[in-house]
């Protein structure tokens, strides 16, 4: 039973643009939560927080990711519907980002 | 909202400042601390730190001291000196002297060393502070206002809440005749062509791309884009996707013209700041943190900065007022002592982007006619100027302006 005061579950995933094949978290989801992705219910296969993105669809190896209409890189590695879409699988088409452990690794 | 009138503050040189700063600069490392010993023992908030570290001479640093010291937020300039450094103390003296401000030069070898120079400068300063007390005070447009952006500490929410918000506002100001100023060409990288297409002239269009191309191969050459773990903690990935997301601070007036670190506009209108040196790589990286972008902009003028942060920093300036407006809600509400406007209100409905944009306009005006920022009622007075190479700005950068009255 909700209580009258709570206001019901915001979506937790933004479109920037139709072009977009990426969606942006704006609260933070957990695992299993049931989302709606272009009018398809289907649980997230993994917690995403603020500020993150999944695949709008199935990506593959060599996909440019548009964000805001815009290519923000390109995917080094596949995901599904729904999978996280970060540094694991998505490089920059200029130039690598880099960790904390960069200093440690070496500046390359 | 009915704004309170600015009364600025009228210079010699007909500038006018939102603030009445006596600024202690310090000219190498080794008269830090006397400098700071000063500003601390006088303690007030209009009594502020500047300096440079290096005891090499730089063309750049010189003339970026130069500007600081005589940007209109400043009404006087306590030169602190160890006597054996590289920095033409002298030039810098007479450039104040020239702006028609009260200056002292204190030479610690020459003054009896690190004691003597605090008490000297102590009352040095309130002789500085007492000729600054004497500026004109004058109504003062929005219109004469010159407004930098900066982001600082991004994350995913940066390009959907504060960047866009703070673009509305720039298009405000600029439709008011004011200036603005955005910059980092290096988080600009995977933006040049959109970029170009919103220049004045084909021929600026060609140096806006042309000084991204520049970023992106100094950036390469470091190894390094500008991209710190923090920004993918927060969900960025890669250099482009924090590109767009800054770029949006820009707002959508056309850009009128390309300026280098220190370089007036000579104008109004929206400008871009190109901060990656000129030449081969060598000083190290553009700008070291966010402070060193800020430093910049308020050498070309900029009465006040607005900060965008996601992941929340909680820098102010020396000289202008730092606007701090947050992207994230959640960083928000963890920060909020710390922040000036609350952007992620945006990401769940409860504001729309010209809603936060007006916000910051209110704010821009407000700050101006004399109220304090967060960073203000904190304390912060962040300052750092490094080594950098530049050459003039090319022919097609300022294409509206008569360049005769830009500094370069």
């Amino acid at each position: 039973m909700v209580s009258p005061q709570v206001e019901p579950a915001q979506e937790a995933f933004l479109l920037l643009d139709p072009a977009d094949n990426v969606l942006v978290c704006i609260r933070d989801a957990a695992l299993g939560e049931i989302v709606t992705i272009d009018g398809v219910a289907m649980p997230l296969p993994q917690a995403v927080p603020l500020g993150h993105k999944i695949a709008r669809h199935d990506l593959a190896v060599g996909d440019k990711v548009l964000r805001y209409g815009a290519p923000i890189g390109s995917m080094k590695a596949a995901t599904p519907r729904g999978g996280h879409v970060h540094s694991h699988n998505l490089a920059s088409d200029y130039i690598p980002a880099h960790g904390r452990d960069a200093s440690t690794k070496g500046s390359k | 909202m009915q704004h309170h009138p600015i009364q600025g503050f009228l210079r010699a040189d007909g500038r006018k400042g939102v603030r009445n700063v006596v600024l202690v600069a310090y000219l190498v490392e080794c008269a830090h601390h006397v400098a700071r010993r000063i500003v601390s023992a006088i303690d007030d908030p209009d009594v502020q730190l500047a300096g440079f570290p290096g005891c090499y001479p730089n063309s750049y640093a010189a003339q970026m001291m130069a500007a600081i010291a005589t940007h209109p937020n400043v009404g006087g300039v306590l030169v602190i000196s160890l006597g054996c450094e590289g920095f033409d103390r002298q030039t810098l003296a007479a450039q104040v002297a020239a702006s028609g401000r009260p200056v002292e030069t204190l030479v610690i070898q020459q003054t009896g060393g690190t004691r003597a120079t605090i008490d000297a400068g102590r009352e040095a300063v309130a002789r500085l502070r007492a000729a600054a007390a004497q500026a004109p005070r004058v109504p003062m447009a929005v219109s004469e206002l010159v407004v930098g952006t900066i982001c600082g500490g991004s994350d995913g929410t940066s390009g959907i809440t504060a960047n866009p918000a703070v673009g509305r506002c720039f298009d405000m100001l600029v439709a008011e005749g004011a200036t603005c100023i955005f910059e980092e060409t290096g988080e600009l990288i995977g933006c040049e062509q959109v970029m170009a297409a919103r220049a004045v002239t084909p021929e600026l269009g060609d140096e806006i791309e042309a000084c991204v191309a520049k970023a992106a191969r100094y950036y390469a050459t470091l190894g390094y884009g500008s991209f710190a773990p923090g920004n993918a903690d927060g969900g960025l990935t890669t250099q482009e996707e924090k590109s767009l997301g800054a770029y949006s601070k820009s707002g959508a007036s056309p850009i009128s013209g390309l300026i280098r670190p220190g370089e007036r506009t000579g104008g109004p209108g929206l400008y871009l700041m190109d901060v990656v040196p000129d030449g081969e790589v060598r000083f190290g990286f553009p700008n070291i943190s966010d402070n060193a972008e800020i430093v910049e902009m308020i050498a070309s003028g900029c009465h006040l900065i607005l900060f965008t942060t996601g992941r929340g920093s909680v820098v102010g300036s020396a000289v202008s007022p730092v606007i701090k407006v947050c992207a994230n809600p959640e960083t928000y509400a963890r920060l909020a002592e710390d922040m000036d406007v609350d952007a992620g209100r945006i990401l769940h409905g409860k504001a729309t982007l010209d809603e936060v944009g007006t916000e910051i306009f209110d704010q821009v005006v407000a700050v101006a006619a004399g109220a304090q920022t967060r960073s203000e009622a904190l304390g912060h007075q962040e300052f750092i100027l490094t080594y950098k190479q530049f050459e003039p700005s090319g022919p097609g950068c300022l294409p509206l302006a008569h360049r005769a009255g830009a500094l370069t």
